[in-house]
C-alpha cells in the first residue's frame, strides 16, 4: 500500500478507497499515519456519510465495514463476510455498483480469497482490475483467488500499479479507483 | 434500483415497515441475501413472495434489523462514559437512559454493568427499544452465546471493568445467562425510530451505530426525534464514526468527548 501511494502524484484524478484487514483493537490511527507519512494525497478515515472527494484516500475503520454510495461512504456493522470486517468484497462491489465502469478495481496481498467477488462484480460492470502478481505477493492466497475469478484482469508487479493507476485514472478526467489489500 | 424501491414500497403499503429512507448500499445487501437464502433469484420474486407470507416479511425484517453487536463494543466508549457522563449523572435523584435500537441487548447489559459498578443502576431506568419485536424478546432473556465470553471478557476489561465479568453470569448449556437484577430496571419495547414519536423524556439517549443506515433526511428526522426527547442538558451518545456534525442539529449540542461521540445538549 505504501509502495503504491508514494509513487502517486498529489493531483492524481481519483479517490482512493482502502479497505485492510486489521483487528478490531487495532490503534485507530496508526494505520493512517503510516501511510499518510509517505504520499502526497490525503488520508482519512472514512466517516458515515462523508463525500467522496478527489485527491483523497479513505480507509476502512477497523471493525467497520466501508460501502461506497453514490457520491459518499456508507458503514455498517453487519456480521463479518469471510470472517472480515471490514470486508474487501463488501467495498469492492458496492464501489462497482455506484461507479460502474468508472471503477477500478486492486486486490494486494492478502490470506484469503476475500476480494475475489467484489472484482469479479467490477468486472462485470465493465470497470477495470488490477491484481498484484500472487508470485510476488508477500502472501499469494488472495491475488490468486482474485486472477482465478477474474482471469483477465491486469496482473502486475506492486511497483507497476501506480503508474497504471494513473494512466487509467488521469490526472483530469473524473475517474474513481477502489484499492484493497 | 427499481426493484428494490418497488420492494421498499410494497412492504410499506402491505405491513407499514419503512425502509425507503435506509442508506441503499448495506439495504441491497442485505436484500440480495434474502432473495438467495428464499432460492429466489430477484427482488421481484422476494417482493411476490413477501406479500403473500407474512413468514417472509419475518425473516426479511431479522435481516434488516440485526445488527451484530458485542458486549462493550468498543471499550473507548464505556471508559469515557465511565469518565464524562457518570459524574453528571450522580448530580440526578433518578435518570432515565434510552438505548434506541438495542438489538439483541448486548449493549443494555453492558451499560448496566456499569451503572451497577458505579451504583447508579438502582436509580436508573434504562428503556431499551429495537423496531423488530422478536429480537426484543430475545434480548429480554439476557442469553448470550458462551464462544463470545472469551471477547466480551476482554473489551469489559478494556472498558475499565471492576470485578470478575465472569461474575455477571452463569454458564448454561451453550449460553451464558446475565444476572436478572441487571435488568430489574430495563423496560423493554418494540419502538420504530423512522415512525413511532418521542415517548419519554431521557437524560441519555444510546444510538450507537443505528443511524448508519438511514440516509441523511431521514437521520435529520430520527436526529428531531432525540432532540425532543433529550431533556434540556442530556446526553447523547452516538457511534465512533458517527457524528452529529452535517445534520441539522450541529449547534444544539456541544461535544463532550468529540473522539467517543458524546454529546450535550445546549439548546
Amino acid at each position: 500500500m505504501r509502495t503504491i501511494l508514494r509513487a502517486l502524484p498529489g493531483d492524481l484524478d481519483a479517490a482512493l478507497v482502502v479497505a485492510q484487514h486489521r483487528g478490531s483493537d487495532a490503534h485507530p490511527s496508526a494505520f493512517r499515519t503510516l501511510l499518510g507519512a509517505v504520499t502526497r494525497l490525503k488520508v482519512c478515515d472514512g466517516d458515515d456519510k462523508q463525500a467522496i472527494d478527489r485527491g483523497y484516500v479513505y480507509l476502512a475503520p477497523p471493525d467497520y465495514h466501508l460501502l461506497v454510495e453514490g457520491d459518499h461512504l456508507a458503514l455498517s456493522v453487519e456480521e463479518p463476510v469471510a470472517f472480515s470486517r471490514p470486508s474487501i468484497d463488501v467495498l469492492l462491489e458496492s464501489a462497482a455498483e455506484a461507479y460502474r465502469e468508472r471503477c477500478v478495481g486492486v486486490v494486494l496481498t492478502g490470506a484469503n480469497d476475500d476480494g475475489a467477488r467484489g472484482l469479479a462484480r467490477i468486472r462485470e460492470l465493465g470497470g477495470a482490475t488490477i491484481v498484484e502478481d500472487p508470485a510476488r505477493a508477500e502472501r499469494p492466497e488472495m491475488p490468486r483467488a482474485a486472477v482465478a475469478a477474474v482471469p483477465d484482469a491486469r496482473v502486475a508487479q506492486l511497483d507497476e500499479i501506480a503508474t497504471l493507476l494513473v494512466e487509467l485514472c488521469g490526472t483530469t478526467t473524473a475517474r474513481e479507483s477502489g484499492a484493497a489489500s | 434500483m427499481i426493484e428494490l424501491q418497488l420492494l421498499l414500497e410494497g412492504v410499506y403499503r402491505r405491513y407499514g415497515f419503512d425502509f425507503r429512507e435506509y442508506a441503499p448500499a448495506s439495504l441491497k445487501r442485505r436484500v440480495w441475501r434474502r432473495v438467495h437464502q428464499e432460492g429466489l433469484e430477484s427482488i421481484s420474486g422476494l417482493l411476490e413472495r413477501l406479500l403473500h407470507d407474512p413468514a417472509c416479511m419475518e425473516r426479511l425484517l431479522l435481516d434488516l434489523s440485526i445488527n451484530v453487536t458485542a458486549m462493550f463494543r468498543d471499550p473507548t466508549f464505556y471508559v469515557a462514559f465511565r469518565e464524562k457522563v457518570v459524574p453528571l449523572l450522580r448530580t440526578y435523584p433518578f435518570t432515565r437512559v434510552w438505548v434506541a435500537g438495542c438489538s439483541t441487548g448486548e449493549e443494555v447489559f453492558s451499560l448496566a454493568i456499569l451503572l451497577s459498578e458505579e451504583e447508579l443502576l438502582d436509580r436508573t431506568r434504562i428503556y431499551a427499544t429495537d423496531i423488530n419485536a422478536v429480537v426484543v424478546d430475545r434480548a429480554r432473556e439476557g442469553v448470550f452465546p458462551l464462544d463470545k465470553m472469551r471477547e466480551y471478557t476482554e473489551n469489559y476489561i478494556r472498558a475499565g471493568g471492576k470485578r470478575s465479568f465472569s461474575s455477571y453470569y452463569l454458564a448454561k448449556y451453550e449460553g451464558a445467562l446475565f444476572d436478572r437484577t441487571l435488568a430489574e430496571n430495563v423496560v423493554w419495547a418494540q419502538h420504530n425510530l423512522v415512525q413511532d414519536r418521542a415517548f419519554q423524556e431521557f437524560n441519555v439517549i444510546l444510538c450507537r451505530n443505528v443511524m448508519i443506515y438511514f440516509d441523511r433526511p431521514l437521520q435529520n428526522r430520527v436526529h428531531r426525534l432525540f432532540h425532543d426527547s433529550l431533556e434540556r442538558r442530556g446526553i447523547l451518545c452516538l457511534g465512533h464514526k458517527e457524528s452529529i456534525r452535517f445534520t441539522e442539529f450541529e449547534h444544539s449540542y456541544e461535544e463532550l468527548d468529540a473522539q467517543q461521540k458524546l454529546y450535550r445538549r445546549v439548546r
